[in-house]
C-alpha cells in the first residue's frame, strides 16, 4: 500500500493522533515556560542559584530521550504509563532552551540601559520587570520556539510509554518494518514542527525591540 | 581651597574626603581625598582625562557608588542615610547615548520618574509636552517616536527631557553630549547652556572637553588619577599653573590654532 492510500485510509486516525500529540506538547510547553521563565528571572538576582538551576537543566537534557521515559516510569506520583509521565519527561527537556534564553535575554542588556534605569531610582523589580523582561521578549521567545521544535520531536517517543501521539503510527510501523505506517506519524509530526517554527518566529520579529 | 563663606544650607553637593577603591581594596584607588563643595544653581565641570575618576565621583553623588570612606552630601544629609531610590529619584541623571529606553516612545521616556512617583495622568501629559518643549523638540512631531527614530542629538535632547522631567533640583550629566557629531554637539552645548542658566540647578558636568567645560562651567575641577588638582572659574581656570591644567589648555591652542 502506498503512503498516499494509508494517508487516505487512516486519515481521522491520523487526525486525532494529531490532535493528541499537540495536546501533549501544549501541555508540556505551557508547563516548561511557567517554570523557566520564573525561575530565569530568579536567578538574574539570586547568583547562588544560576549554576545549579542552569546545570540541573542541561543534565535533564543530556539524558536520551527514550532513557528519561524509562526512568520516569516506575518514581510515584509523576511516573507510570501514560500521558502524565510522558508530559513530565517533556517539561524537564523543554527547560533548557527557556531557561537559558531567559537569562540570557534578561542579562543582556545595553549596560547603559540599566545604569540609566538604576539612577533614575528604578528599584531592581522595576528594572526586571519594565526594562530588562520586555527587552529579553524576543530573546525568550526565541527560546520557547527551540523548545517547542524539540518537544513536537521528542513527543513521538512518549509513545513509547503509552502516552498517544504521532509515535503510535512509528512505533507501530518500525514494528510492522511498514514506511507507510512510519510515515504517517513522521510527516505530520515535522509539519507541526515547521509550523510551529515559522508562526513563533514570525511572532518573535513582531516582539522584537532594536 | 574655597574662599567664598556660605553656610552648610548653601551647599548643593558636599564631598568631605572621599575615598574610593574598587572592591575596597585601598591600594586600587579611584578616588583619593576628594573633597568640594558645590553650591545651590552652580554648573561644576568636572574635567579630566579618561579614567581620571570622573564619573565615578558622579556615581558616588547619586549613590550609584558608596565611598570607601569618607562622605558625600546632599542637600545637607550623608549618601548613606538617604533611601538610595529616593535619592536617585531627585537627581537627574544624563549620560552619554542618552541611555534612553528602545522599548518606550520619547513620552514614556521623559515620564519615566513622573510615572514611577504616580503623578496623575493629565499632570504628566502636561510636564512631558513642557518638557519636550523645553529642549527644543516639537511634542506633536517626536511624543509617539521611539528612540530608534531619532538622530543622535534628538535622543540627547530626550534624555535631558527625561533627566529634568520630575524637576529635580540636581542634575548629573556624564559626557552627554560626547558621542555627537561636532556640529550638533556644538550647537548641544550652545542650547544647554543658555537652558541652564534659566533652570537654576545645581549641576554637575563631567567632560574630557575644555572648550566645553569653559562654555559651560561656573567653576572647573580638573581631576588627575583621582584627585583634585584645580578648582577655578573658567577664566582664572586658564591662567593656573599647573602642568595637567598646561596639557589641557595647550590642547585648546592647537584646536584654535593659536597660542593663548
Amino acid at each position: 500500500m502506498s503512503p498516499w492510500n494509508f494517508f487516505l485510509d487512516h486519515r481521522s486516525e491520523i487526525l486525532s493522533a494529531t490532535l493528541d500529540h499537540l495536546t501533549l506538547v501544549l501541555i508540556a510547553m505551557a508547563f516548561a515556560i511557567a517554570i523557566a521563565v520564573p525561575l530565569g528571572m530568579l536567578i538574574v538576582q539570586h547568583r547562588h542559584l544560576r549554576a545549579l538551576a542552569l546545570g540541573a537543566a542541561s543534565i535533564f537534557q543530556t539524558i536520551p530521550s527514550l532513557a528519561l521515559f524509562g526512568f520516569l516510569i516506575p518514581i510515584p506520583f509523576i511516573g507510570g504509563i501514560g500521558r502524565r509521565t510522558a508530559i513530565v519527561a517533556l517539561v524537564l527537556y523543554a527547560l533548557l532552551p527557556i531557561l537559558r534564553n531567559t537569562y540570557v535575554g534578561l542579562t543582556g542588556i545595553d549596560p547603559a540601559i540599566l545604569e540609566a534605569a538604576e539612577a533614575m531610582g528604578m528599584t531592581s523589580t522595576q528594572i526586571l520587570l519594565r526594562v530588562r523582561l520586555p527587552l529579553a521578549l524576543s530573546v525568550i521567545l526565541a527560546g520557547i520556539r527551540t523548545a517547542t521544535v524539540i518537544t513536537i520531536g521528542v513527543a513521538t517517543i512518549a509513545a513509547a510509554i503509552g502516552a498517544g501521539g504521532l509515535g503510535t503510527f512509528i512505533f507501530r510501523g518500525v514494528a510492522m518494518v511498514n514506511d507507510s505506517v512510519i510515515l504517517a506519524g513522521a510527516i505530520p509530526a515535522a509539519l507541526l514542527a515547521i509550523f510551529a517554527d515559522l508562526l513563533l518566529g514570525l511572532l518573535e520579529r513582531r516582539l522584537k525591540v532594536a | 581651597m574655597n574662599a567664598k563663606t556660605a553656610s552648610p544650607s548653601d551647599f548643593s553637593i558636599e564631598l568631605r574626603d572621599v575615598n574610593y577603591h574598587i572592591n575596597d581594596i585601598p591600594g586600587r584607588s579611584i578616588v583619593s581625598n576628594f573633597s568640594l563643595t558645590i553650591s545651590r544653581g552652580e554648573t561644576l565641570v568636572l574635567l579630566g582625562r579618561s579614567g581620571s575618576g570622573k564619573t565615578t565621583l558622579l556615581k558616588l553623588i547619586n549613590r550609584l557608588l558608596v565611598p570607601s570612606l569618607g562622605q558625600v552630601l546632599v542637600q545637607g544629609r550623608a549618601t548613606t542615610d538617604y533611601d538610595p531610590i529616593r535619592l536617585r529619584r531627585s537627581i537627574g541623571y544624563v549620560i552619554q547615548e542618552a541611555g534612553l529606553f528602545p522599548h518606550f516612545t520619547v513620552a514614556e521616556n521623559v515620564s519615566l520618574v513622573p510615572t514611577l512617583e504616580k503623578w496623575d495622568t493629565s499632570r504628566i501629559a502636561v510636564r512631558v509636552e513642557e518638557m519636550l518643549r523645553l529642549v527644543g523638540l516639537a511634542p506633536a512631531e517626536f511624543a509617539t517616536r521611539r528612540p530608534r527614530e531619532l538622530s543622535g542629538g534628538q535622543r540627547q535632547r530626550v534624555g535631558v527631557a527625561r533627566a529634568l522631567a520630575s524637576d529635580p533640583p540636581i542634575l548629573l550629566m556624564d559626557e552627554p553630549f560626547g558621542a555627537l557629531d561636532p556640529v550638533t554637539r556644538t550647537e548641544l552645548q550652545r542650547e544647554f547652556s543658555a537652558l541652564a542658566r534659566r533652570l537654576n540647578k545645581t549641576i554637575v558636568f563631567v567632560t574630557h572637553d575644555v572648550r566645553e567645560a569653559i562654555l559651560l562651567a561656573s567653576r572647573i575641577a580638573l581631576l588627575e588619577a583621582g584627585r583634585l588638582v584645580a578648582l577655578a572659574p573658567p577664566q582664572e581656570f586658564l591662567r593656573l599653573d599647573h602642568p595637567e591644567v598646561h596639557a589641557f589648555t595647550a590642547s585648546l591652542a592647537v584646536s584654535n590654532g593659536v597660542s593663548p
